[in-house]
C-alpha cells in the first residue's frame, strides 16, 4: 500500500531570499532521488498563484497523493498551501512544509544547501507517512468580549455593537476612559482629549448591544475559538449600581482623603469617589484602604446622606461566567516610573515631573485648574522637556515609544500658551513621522522654542554660578554644537517610556498568547496579521501590542472589530484536526494519561476497560501520546512513525555511530 | 565520516508555539548562527517521547536540543512541566549509556527570544565541536 506513494516536492526561491544562499539546482536534483518522490519543481514564488497552480496541476495530472513544499516557515504559509492542495482535491493534511527560509537561508553563513537537503529529506520522509484528516467545523458564539475600556476597547466595542452583536466590555478601573481621558490636548490638532472621548464613552455605556462591566477583571478563560468561557470577577463597589443616582452627595460628605491616582497624586480624592467628574458609569466606589468604616467601623457619613440608600457595606465580590466567540485584548500600557534613573532626580528634586503629571496639570479639570505652576504655586520662567526617558536606552527599553516627540512639542506649545516661560526641548532625534506631524513641529519651532539635540546626563540643583542658584540645571552635551551645556530652568518635564502592563505576563497566560522581547503582546505576523495572536479567536489592539498614538490605536481597534466580526459572522469556524486517538487493542487501561491531560479530554470506559479521548476537548498537545507506556495513543499528524521518519530524514547525511563499533 | 564537513549535527525538537516561533524570529531578524542545528517541529515539548531523543542519537546526532515555552507560558497549560520531569529521568539514562551531559540540552525560548535561540545554538555547537563526535561506547561505565 505504501508503495503507491506519489510525492511532489516544490522548492521555492522566494526571490533571492532562499535562492541567494541555497543552491536550488543541487537541492532539486537531490530531492528527485528521495523515496516516493515522482516530481520536483522549483519556482520563484511558490506561494503566488502560478506557483500554487503548479502544485494543483500536478496533483490532478500526475496523481500526487502527498505534497512537500520547501519554502518559508509553516507558520507563514501552511494555511495557503493547505488551501491550494484542498482545491485540487487532495486532503489538506497530506502536505508537509520544509522551513528552508526562516530556519535556513536567512540564518546561516555556510552549510545552507546541505541543511536544506536534510530539511527537504525530513519533510519528504514525514510526508510519506502522513494520513488524511477530516477538518472539523464548530459553531461560533456570536458575542465578543473586549478587555480594557480605554480608547482601543471603546472603539472596538462600539464597532461590534453597531453591527448588532453583543459585546461585553470589561474594565478594571471604576470608570472607562483609560489613559486618553487623563490627557489634556491631543497632538497635532490640539483638540481636547475629553471633548472627543466622552461622547464615545457615553455611547458605549448606553449602547443596547454593550454590557459594560467596570471595576471588574477577567480571572479565567477556557474553551477555544468560537466558544470561549470567561469568568469575570466583579469587585465590590460598596454602592448598589441599580439604586445609585450618581448625585455625588456621598463624595461631598466623605471626610477622608487620599492621593488621586487619576491626577497622578497631584490632587486628592475622597475615600468614596469617582476617578474624575465625567466618569462612566457615574457611580462611585469605596476605597476600603482609606475608608474609616472599613478600618475602624465608624463614620458611615456616606450612608447617612445617601437618599436612595445605595451604600451597601456588605457587598462582596461576585463572579460571572459569560460565553463569547472572540476576545479582543485592549489592556493598554503602563508609564515607566523614571525614579530608577537617579541622575534625573524624579521624586528626589522638586519640580521634576512626568508627562502624565504635566498632562493633569494642563487639564482644566486637573489639580491646578489648568495652570502650569511650580510646587511653590508660582508660574515657571523656564521649562525643559526631556525626550527618551527610558526609551531608546539599552539600560531600560530599547524601543522608541513613538508618541513622546509629538506630545513634547504639544507641551512646549501649551507652556507658551499658558505662561511666559522659555521652553527647551532636549531630544535625541525628532521623529515627526505622522500625518500633520512635521507641520506641527515647524509650527512649534516658529513659536520660539529652543531645541537642544543631546541626551541629558544629569538634572541637578547644585549650582555652579549665581545664575544657576535656586534652579534645576539640565546638563547635557549639545551634539550639534559639540559642547557641554548647562541649562538652568524652573521645571523639568520627563517623557518616560511606554511599557507593557505590569501584569502583562499574567494576562498572556490567561489568554494563552505570547509576548515579545519588549514585553508587549505578540501579534501572529508583524505585517500581515498584526491583530491576530497565537490563539485563534483572540485579538490584540492598541498599546497592549506596542506603543502607538491615538489615531493608530483607533485604526487598530477598528481592525480588531473587523477581525472579530469576520469570525463570528461566519457562524462556524474550522478547528485544527490534530488530536489524539486511542488504539483500543493496545490500551491496557492503566489510566496514566487521564491525570496528564490538561483539558480533561480523556475518560475511562468501565464497560470496555480502556480510555476514550474526546475529539472536541482534545487540543492535540500530545502529552498523553508520549506518556502512554503501551504506545496505544496516536498523536495524529505527529505520530511516532512520522516523527521517526522525520528524524531519519534530517540525519540522512550523518552515519549512525553504532556502525563505528 | 560523521558528516561531510566533520561538523557536529544537532537535532532540535521545538514546540510550535514558543521555541519554533523564536527560531523563526531569529530568521526574520537575520541573526546568524551555525547551520548545525536541524529542527523537528512538535506541537508541545510534552509530545517529546524520550525515544525521539534516543532515536536521534542512534541516527547519528551528536547533540539533541529540546526547546519549549518558559515555565508558566505553555500553550497547553503545563506540557513543559511534564517535559521537565521526563528530562530529569532521561538525563540519568543518557549518562548510563555513556552519552555526555553536554550532548543533551533543554532550553526555554519564547516566541520573542530569537536572539536567545541563536545564542543557544552557537553555544551548543561550540561545546560539541570541543567534545568531538559521539562515541558513547568509549564512555560506557562498567556495571
Amino acid at each position: 500500500m505504501e508503495n503507491d506513494r506519489r510525492i511532489g516536492v516544490y522548492i521555492c526561491h522566494c526571490g533571492t531570499n532562499i535562492a541567494g544562499t541555497v543552491d536550488i539546482e543541487e537541492l532539486t536534483e537531490y530531492a528527485r532521488h528521495l523515496p516516493g518522490v515522482v516530481v520536483v519543481r522549483d519556482y520563484k514564488f511558490v506561494c503566488s498563484e502560478p506557483g500554487q497552480n503548479l502544485i494543483k496541476e500536478d496533483i490532478r495530472e500526475l496523481g500526487l497523493n502527498r505534497v512537500v513544499v520547501a519554502a518559508c516557515s509553516p507558520r507563514m504559509h501552511e494555511p495557503t498551501f493547505r488551501r491550494a492542495v484542498a482545491q485540487a482535491g487532495l486532503n489538506p493534511y497530506l502536505l508537509q512544509i520544509a522551513n528552508i527560509r526562516e530556519q535556513c537561508s536567512w540564518v546561516h553563513e555556510d552549510g545552507n544547501t546541505d541543511k536544506a537537503k536534510a530539511l527537504v529529506n525530513a519533510a519528504a520522509q514525514k510526508a510519506y507517512y502522513l494520513e488524511p484528516r477530516d477538518t472539523r467545523e464548530v459553531p461560533v458564539n456570536p458575542s465578543v468580549l473586549v478587555i480594557g475600556g480605554g480608547i482601543a476597547g471603546i472603539q472596538a466595542a462600539l464597532k461590534i455593537a453597531d453591527a448588532t452583536h453583543k459585546v461585553y466590555l470589561v474594565e478594571r478601573e471604576p470608570s472607562i476612559g483609560g489613559r486618553m481621558i487623563q490627557l489634556d490636548k491631543t497632538f497635532p490638532t490640539l483638540d481636547c482629549s475629553s471633548c472627543i472621548l466622552t461622547p464615545k464613552m457615553a455611547s458605549v455605556a448606553s449602547h443596547p448591544f454593550v454590557e459594560l462591566m467596570t471595576y471588574s477583571e477577567v480571572v479565567d478563560v477556557s474553551g477555544y475559538v468560537g466558544n470561549f468561557r470567561v469568568k469575570i470577577r466583579r469587585n465590590p463597589r460598596y454602592v448598589d449600581e441599580s439604586i445609585c443616582t450618581g448625585c455625588g452627595i456621598c463624595i461631598q460628605k466623605c471626610p477622608w482623603k487620599t492621593d488621586s491616582e487619576f491626577d497622578m497624586g497631584l490632587g486628592k480624592r475622597k475615600a468614596i469617589y469617582t476617578p474624575f467628574p465625567q466618569a462612566v458609569p457615574n457611580i462611585p466606589v469605596i476605597d476600603t484602604e482609606t475608608c474609616v468604616y472599613f478600618k475602624k467601623g465608624t463614620c458611615r457619613a456616606c450612608e447617612l446622606f445617601c437618599e436612595p440608600k445605595a451604600i451597601d457595606f456588605q457587598q462582596t465580590e461576585r463572579f460571572e461566567e459569560i460565553e463569547v466567540g472572540a476576545i479582543i485584548v485592549a489592556t493598554g500600557y503602563d508609564v515607566f516610573d523614571p525614579s530608577p534613573i537617579y541622575q534625573y532626580g524624579y521624586k528626589r528634586l522638586d519640580n521634576v515631573v512626568t508627562s502624565l503629571e504635566f498632562e493633569r496639570m494642563c487639564s482644566a479639570t486637573g489639580p491646578t485648574g489648568g495652570e502650569v505652576v511650580l510646587k511653590s504655586g508660582e508660574a515657571p520662567t523656564s521649562v525643559a522637556i526631556i525626550h527618551c526617558v527610558g526609551s531608546r536606552d539599552q539600560n531600560y527599553f530599547e524601543y522608541c515609544s513613538r508618541v513622546c516627540c509629538m506630545y513634547a512639542l504639544k507641551f512646549a506649545h501649551l507652556v507658551k500658551e499658558k505662561t511666559e516661560a522659555d521652553v527647551y526641548q532636549i531630544y535625541m532625534d525628532m521623529r515627526a513621522y505622522g500625518k500633520g506631524f512635521e507641520e506641527f513641529y515647524r509650527r512649534v519651532s516658529d513659536e520660539g522654542v529652543n531645541f537642544v539635540r543631546g541626551k541629558v546626563a544629569e538634572i541637578t540643583d547644585q549650582a555652579l554660578t549665581d545664575e544657576e542658584r535656586g534652579k534645576l540645571i539640565v546638563a547635557c552635551e549639545d551634539t550639534l554644537l559639540g559642547r557641554l551645556v548647562r541649562i538652568p530652568v524652573d521645571m523639568v518635564v520627563l517623557c518616560p517610556a511606554m511599557k507593557a502592563r505590569a501584569d502583562a505576563a499574567e494576562m498572556a497566560r490567561l489568554m494563552n498568547i505570547s509576548r515579545g522581547a519588549d514585553g508587549f503582546f505578540l501579534e501572529r505576523h508583524p505585517k500581515l496579521e498584526p491583530i491576530s495572536t497565537n490563539t485563534d479567536g483572540v485579538f490584540v489592539v492598541g498599546c497592549a501590542q506596542g506603543p502607538k498614538d491615538i489615531p493608530d490605536t483607533v485604526a487598530q481597534a477598528s481592525a480588531g472589530a473587523a477581525e472579530a466580526l469576520a469570525l463570528i459572522d461566519a457562524g462556524k469556524v474550522e478547528v485544527e484536526a490534530i488530536t489524539a486517538a486511542v488504539n483500543e487493542e493496545l490500551c491496557s487501561g492503566c489510566k496514566v494519561c487521564i491525570g496528564l491531560c490538561p483539558y480533561n479530554a480523556i475518560t475511562f470506559s468501565e464497560e470496555k476497560k480502556v480510555v476514550e479521548i474526546s475529539d472536541v476537548l482534545c487540543k492535540g498537545c500530545g502529552v498523553c501520546v508520549a506518556a502512554c507506556p503501551a504506545g496505544a495513543i496516536i498523536g495524529r499528524h505527529f505520530t511516532d512513525t512520522q516523527i521517526f521518519a522525520e528524524i531519519e530524514g534530517i540525519l540522512a547525511d550523518a552515519r549512525p555511530p553504532v556502525a563505528a563499533i | 565520516m560523521r558528516s561531510p564537513n566533520g561538523e557536529p549535527r544537532i537535532v532540535g525538537f521545538l514546540c510550535n508555539w514558543c521555541a519554533y516561533q523564536g527560531a523563526d524570529l531569529a530568521g526574520t531578524s537575520r541573526m546568524h548562527y551555525p547551520a548545525n542545528v536541524r529542527v523537528v517541529r512538535v506541537m508541545c515539548t510534552g509530545r517529546i517521547d524520550p525515544t525521539f531523543v534516543l532515536k536521534a542519537f542512534a541516527e547519528g546526532a551528536d547533540g539533541v536540543l529540546v526547546a519549549g515555552c518558559h515555565a508558566g507560558d505553555c500553550h497547553y497549560k503545563e506540557g513543559n512541566y511534564k517535559t521537565m520531569r521526563r528530562v530529569a529521568l532521561l538525563r540519568k539514562m543518557l549518562d548510563q549509556m555513556g552519552i555526555e551531559p553536554e550532548r543533551f540540552r533543554l532550553e526555554w525560548v519564547s516566541a520573542g527570544e530569537g536572539a536567545k535561540w541563536a545564542k543557544v545554538v552557537k553555544e551548543m555547537t561550540a561545546e560539541l565541536q570541543a567534545l568531538g563526535p559521539l562515541a558513547w561506547w568509549e564512555n560506557v561505565r562498567e556495571a
